[in-house]
Formats: C-alpha cells, sequence, structure tokens
C-alpha cells in the first residue's frame, strides 16, 4: 500500500467512525425521548387505573410526539444507510447540492456540539463525476478547521457554483480566517484528499473564505 | 419537602418528559436546555440534585459540574451519558460528580440514584449544621464574633 493510500484510508476511517459515532449518539436521544414518553403514558394509565381522571388529550399528544421521534430515527437511520453504501461504487456521477445537503445533515450535530451552524445555499442543480466518500471527508475536513474561524454568527455557509476553472465549494463567513492562520491547513490528509479528486484548495482573506475547486470529471485509477 | 432536582438535557421532549414523570413522582422537578441556563438558574435557586447531560451544544456537562461545584459545592450531580461519553462521565465523578447514569435509563434505577444522591447532601448539610452549633457551644462568643 502506498503511502498515499495509506493517508486516504486512515483518513477515511476516522471520518467514518467519527459520523457513524455521532450517528449513534442521536439515536441514542431519539430512543431515550421515546422510553421517557412511553413511561409518562404508562404511568398516566397506572394512575388512571387507580381513579386520577386522565386527559385524552394528553395521551395524543404523547403519540404524536412519540411519531415524531419515530419520523427522526428513520430519517437518521436513512442517513446511516446511505452513508454506509457511499464507497459501493467509489467514482460515479453524482448532484453535488444534493450531496451537499446530505452531507450537511450527517455533519449538523457535530457542528452544533461546537455552537455552529452549516448552511447550505441552494444554487443550481450540478453534476460531477466524482468520489462522493473522499468528497464530504474533505469538506467534513475543510468545516471542521472552518468551524474555528467563524464570526459572531457562528455560521459557515456552503455554496456550490459553477466557476471559470471547474465546480467550486465556497465556505463562507470565516471572518477570522486572517487571524486564525492558515500554516497547519491543510494537512498532508488534506492534501492527499484534494489529489484525489483532482481537487484545489485556495484561501481568500477578503472575502473570508475558503474555496474548493473540483473538475467535472475524475476518472477511476 | 420535596427533593428539588434540576434536570439539564439540550433533547427538549427528552427533559419535559423526564420532568413531568418525576413530578408525578413528588420531585420538584425543573429543566434547562444548556449548560449556561443551568448555572444560571443555580446561582438564583437550591437544588437538591442535579441530572447532567455530558455532551450539550456550548457549556458541556464537564464544565457545568465545574461551575456547580464552584456556586452550590453541596448540590448533588449524577451525569447522564451514551457509551462514548462514559470517560467523560468516570471523569466527571473524579471531579465531584455523585454518579453517572446510561441514556436511556431506567426510571427506577434513576429514581433510586436521585434519593441516594438527596442523602448523601442532605447528612452532609448535616454535619456543617452540627459543627456549628458544636462551635457555638463550645465558644459562642467566637461564633458570634463570626456574624
Amino acid at each position: 500500500m502506498s503511502c498515499k493510500q495509506s493517508v486516504v484510508g486512515q483518513s477515511g476511517l476516522q471520518f467514518f467512525g467519527k459520523m457513524t459515532a455521532s450517528i449513534s449518539h442521536e439515536l441514542r436521544n431519539v430512543f431515550a425521548v421515546l422510553n421517557e414518553n412511553a413511561g409518562l403514558m404508562e404511568d398516566l394509565l397506572l394512575m388512571s387505573e387507580k381513579g386520577t381522571p386522565m386527559d385524552p388529550e394528553r395521551l395524543k399528544s404523547l403519540a404524536r410526539s412519540m411519531g415524531k421521534q419515530i419520523q427522526r430515527g428513520d430519517g437518521i437511520v436513512d442517513n446511516m444507510n446511505r452513508f454506509a453504501h457511499e464507497v459501493d461504487q467509489p467514482i460515479r456521477p453524482v448532484d453535488l447540492k444534493e450531496t451537499i445537503g446530505f452531507w450537511v445533515a450527517l455533519s449538523a450535530r457535530l457542528a452544533d456540539m461546537r455552537g455552529v451552524k452549516i448552511d447550505p445555499v441552494g444554487g443550481e442543480k450540478i453534476i460531477i463525476t466524482t468520489n462522493p466518500f473522499f468528497l464530504e471527508n474533505l469538506l467534513w475536513c475543510v468545516v471542521d478547521f472552518a468551524m474555528g474561524t467563524v464570526g459572531k454568527e457562528k455560521t459557515v455557509t456552503v455554496t456550490s457554483e459553477r466557476g471559470e476553472t471547474g465546480i467550486r465549494i465556497r465556505f463562507s463567513g470565516l471572518e477570522n480566517l486572517e487571524q486564525t492562520g492558515t500554516d497547519e491547513f491543510p494537512s498532508e490528509k488534506e492534501q492527499v484528499l484534494l489529489e484525489s479528486l483532482k481537487a484545489d484548495l485556495s484561501f481568500n482573506s477578503d472575502s473570508e473564505e475558503i474555496v474548493i475547486t473540483l473538475p467535472e470529471k475524475i476518472h477511476a485509477v | 419537602m420535596k427533593i428539588r432536582v434540576l434536570l439539564v438535557d439540550d433533547e427538549e421532549e427528552f427533559v419535559q418528559a423526564l420532568a413531568e414523570r418525576l413530578s408525578l413522582r413528588d420531585y420538584d422537578a425543573t429543566t434547562s436546555l444548556s449548560g449556561e441556563e443551568a448555572v444560571s438558574k443555580l446561582r438564583k435557586y437550591n437544588f437538591d440534585v442535579v441530572i447532567l447531560d455530558v455532551r450539550m451544544p456550548g457549556m458541556d456537562g464537564t464544565e457545568v459540574l465545574s461551575e456547580i461545584k464552584k456556586i452550590k459545592p453541596l448540590t448533588e450531580v449524577i451525569m447522564l451519558t451514551g457509551h462514548a461519553t462514559v470517560e467523560s462521565a468516570i471523569e466527571g465523578m473524579r471531579h465531584g460528580a455523585y454518579d453517572y447514569l446510561m441514556k436511556p435509563c431506567k426510571t427506577e434505577e434513576l429514581v433510586s440514584k436521585i434519593n441516594k444522591a438527596y442523602e448523601k447532601k442532605a447528612e452532609h448539610e448535616e454535619r456543617i449544621r452540627d459543627a456549628k452549633v458544636k462551635e457555638i457551644i463550645s465558644s459562642p462568643q467566637a461564633a458570634l464574633r463570626k456574624d
């Protein structure tokens, strides 16, 4: 295994682990809410058996809440399933806007823990042929760094668009980009991902953004 | 007097349902959806036991625990955790948390831990009162001078 493959493999496993750990934490929260709602329903029924009048509206509201949590859990499992299958066909055409939306849904809780919101801005539909798992890994690496540079709004805006030299993904709202410094970013991990995706990364302190430029198509090695 | 419990978790529906269940069991339950809000409530009011989620956006459970031990050192804290954060909960116990519980938790287990935590706090307060009484009896003038 080459050094590059080893770095990509290790980075991919770290990314996969981080995302699945976050997914499991979110699922645990869904179970915790269901557990308390089911317990509360049981408490109310026991009290009713002992003669305390029960408000049917309260039970309806609990049932609605449980239904909502099941839908939430279903969405989390859907994302987890899609994420698990992301590596099935390494290089394939993907809808960039939709892929970014999916990646934001995966990363939202991790960003939330750092008090940051990732805001995907809808642009035109762009289909690129790329490695979606590497791309999502790279997007996470960039946003992980970018979250340390956000301003008062605490928001990283992610925009996809066609540029003169390729397809661009812009991470903006990075008010403290200049002060944070970019000596240690991109590191070897990001460099190898960029190379694998035939992409470039640039900083623009004036517009307070990081830009990734991707080709419309890459080929399997 | 009812045992005063503060529930701290960013999952609103979780804390609301748990607070209602504890109220039905005759606890005085209050909720906070963030560490910052919990610290603010702890500055204003007294609680016997705090049920504290380890992982929260903003101020996390470990930071909140450290603040609680500064503001209200006798208030007992039970950390709520998932598998991934058990180490943080154990670390929390090294820093003064009474115990920890895995989410989702069994109500009987939670209630039992709340009661034990409350007993520990009550015993501690009792010892402090006894010590003060002894001090007054042994040297009433010294006690008066302190006041």
